[in-house]
């Protein structure tokens, strides 16, 4: 039987989609051998927690009332315990910046392999096929281990589960170690508000590294102006200093849902696609056909920006 | 302070490329130092800039080939460099999170630094779990994904922001020894100077294998087997634009003026 427990993620009293999607993906490995899901729900309001994520393929909920927010050496404590106590096969959680800050953590505590970052899961009962990605998203791989392990997933690679469950929910009483906390969250700051918001933005211009050097960005400010567009960026141009904070679509900058979103030498790393994937029409200009933007893009210009944006340029001056 | 930085030669690979078995073929490979570990060096370096590490030394886990990345780092002003390699290492096709695990674990208790800084991940196979496995390994504390530390250490905590998703930063005191992982953006990694350059090569490079460092070679038999890799099926149904500039640029003109958004 493959038993799976996954951990579900919430931040400043809201849960996060992918604890919803963590199910489906739970539910399907679970599945597979008539296992059963269990959900730890670990600090916060965690009956109000257990109440939303009762949903339909869910078994039963565990309930670790400690604290308010994450806390990596709270979290790996619980559910190195609820391992002990359930025994489940795989322990899952999302691949988000708090599932990385505990996930190795746990496996290592209990010797067990982690697989991170998963797009695909399957199990026979014994062996588990994942599938990843490496190299930046150019190729995928898959990958067999027999024994139990701690897994990863991609947030939104699983329709989030729906539907009304009858979980047991249950108080896990977990003996937290309070000399072993060695982190303090001190509180959170929102980054980038600034002088612009490009998640209100109607038309997007949008420039990654295929601009090569900073004092190229005024090309795609000519741009912006002639189009009356607003102007963002991938990660790598504020990682950079080129742009401010508040201009970056992804994971960690803004989710963005323009009318058309006009992505240029951007390769579509799935950080970033994840900022801009709800846009109406994205159109990409990128010299590399086979970049990941392509396989979202609704139009696509394969040539030299430095040829295109000028030329576009001229359309509306 | 002593501070040991993580440091790993990754695999780049060209736009057009072909697979031969669970491997991307050779001539379509080149090698580049880690990006994240670049912002790792950098703030380790700052951290001896700013009086606060005493000693900055690199770990490696790679081959002989990989020592022209390794001096990258010492030519950015780290004191001098450890490389792990061993035959036993040699034709493995993945090293799992496991295994670098108990390499870098051994060379942390031989060196016993107060900080050790990794990059978030490696650009090529992207585990991003490497940093806080060792941290519960040695006992050591750890923060992930840290985009900001504060360079005026006092006692025995560092504070640092931990970058989350949507434009969120966690504030967060991390009692010492810890492992940080760090994302880029932290800093800006500078370039190796000349000088640099040539100091470098008068830098030590100690290599050790797995005997020198007391980890078995069982410890390195992986979990995880990579079984099959494959380009990623595309479910494009992009509409291509063909012609010149001037076309391109007059066919996306007219959809934008379509859709309202540009006159």
């Amino acid at each position: 039987m493959t038993d799976v427990l996954a951990v579900t993620d919430h931040r400043r009293g809201e849960l996060r989609d992918v604890s919803y999607e963590l199910i489906t993906a739970g539910r399907s490995l679970a599945d597979e051998t008539g296992g059963d899901l269990h959900l730890a729900v670990i600090s916060g309001t965690v009956d109000d927690f257990a109440d939303k994520l009762n949903r339909e393929g869910v078994d039963a909920i565990h309930t670790v009332p400690y604290g308010e927010e994450f806390n990596h050496d709270v979290y790996t404590q619980a559910i190195t315990q609820l391992y002990d106590e359930l025994a489940p096969q795989y322990v899952l959680t999302p691949n988000s910046v708090n599932g990385l800050d505990y996930a190795p953590a746990v496996a290592n505590a209990l010797d067990l392999p982690v697989v991170t970052d998963t797009i695909g899961l399957e199990t026979d009962g014994e062996t588990l096929i994942a599938t990843r990605e490496m190299y930046g998203s150019k190729v995928e791989t898959t990958n067999e281990l027999e024994n139990n392990a701690v897994v990863t997933i991609r947030s939104a690679e699983w329709p989030a589960a729906e539907g009304t469950g009858d979980a047991t929910i249950d108080a896990f009483d977990a003996d937290i170690d309070e000399a072993a906390i060695g982190s303090t969250v001190s509180g959170f700051e929102e980054v980038g508000g600034g002088d612009v918001d490009i998640s209100e933005a109607e038309l997007l211009v949008s420039i990654g590294r295929g601009i090569e050097e900073e004092e190229n960005l005024d090309l795609i400010r000519d741009l912006a102006d002639a189009l009356g567009a607003t102007l963002s960026s991938s990660r790598p141009i504020v990682d950079n200093g080129w742009l401010p904070k508040n201009r970056q679509v992804g994971q960690s900058g803004k989710v963005v849902t323009p009318d058309v979103y006009i992505a240029i030498g951007i390769s579509g790393a799935v950080q970033h696609v994840a900022g801009m994937k709800g846009s109406d029409t994205i159109v990409a200009i990128n010299t590399d056909p086979n970049a990941p933007i392509m396989d979202i893009a609704d139009y696509a210009i394969h040539d030299d920006l430095f040829d295109v944006v000028p030329a576009l340029i001229d359309e509306f001056q | 302070m002593k501070i040991l930085v993580t440091v790993k030669e990754v695999a780049t690979v060209e736009d057009e490329f072909e697979i031969d078995g669970t491997e991307i073929a050779d001539q379509y490979l080149g090698a580049d130092l880690n990006e994240w570990d670049d912002y790792a060096i950098e703030e380790a370096v700052q951290l001896q800039e700013a009086g606060i590490a005493d000693e900055v030394v690199t770990v490696t886990i790679g081959p002989e080939d990989c020592e022209q990345t390794i001096r990258q780092a010492l030519a950015k002003g780290a004191d001098r460099a450890v490389r792990v390699w061993d035959d036993s290492l040699e034709g493995v096709d993945l090293l799992d999170v496991n295994a670098k695990t108990e390499i870098l674990s051994a060379v942390v208790e031989e060196e016993e630094p107060d900080l050790v800084l990794s990059g978030v991940q490696a650009g090529d196979d992207s585990f991003a779990a490497t940093g806080v496995s060792v941290a519960e390994n040695v006992g050591f504390q750890w923060g992930a994904v840290v985009n900001h530390l504060e360079h005026d250490f006092s006692g025995d905590t560092v504070s640092v922001r931990r970058e989350l998703e949507g434009g969120v930063e966690e504030l967060n005191e991390i009692e010492l020894p810890a492992v940080l992982t760090i994302q880029t953006g932290i800093n800006e990694p500078r370039y190796a100077s000349l000088r640099g350059i040539r100091q470098a090569q008068r830098k030590e490079l100690d290599v050790q294998n797995l005997a020198d460092l007391g980890v078995d070679e069982s410890a390195i038999d992986a979990d995880l087997e990579l079984t099959d890799m494959y380009e990623p099926e595309s479910e494009s149904d992009v509409t291509v634009w063909e012609g010149g500039p001037d076309d391109t640029a007059a066919e996306l003109g007219e959809l934008l003026r379509d859709k309202g958004v540009a006159q």
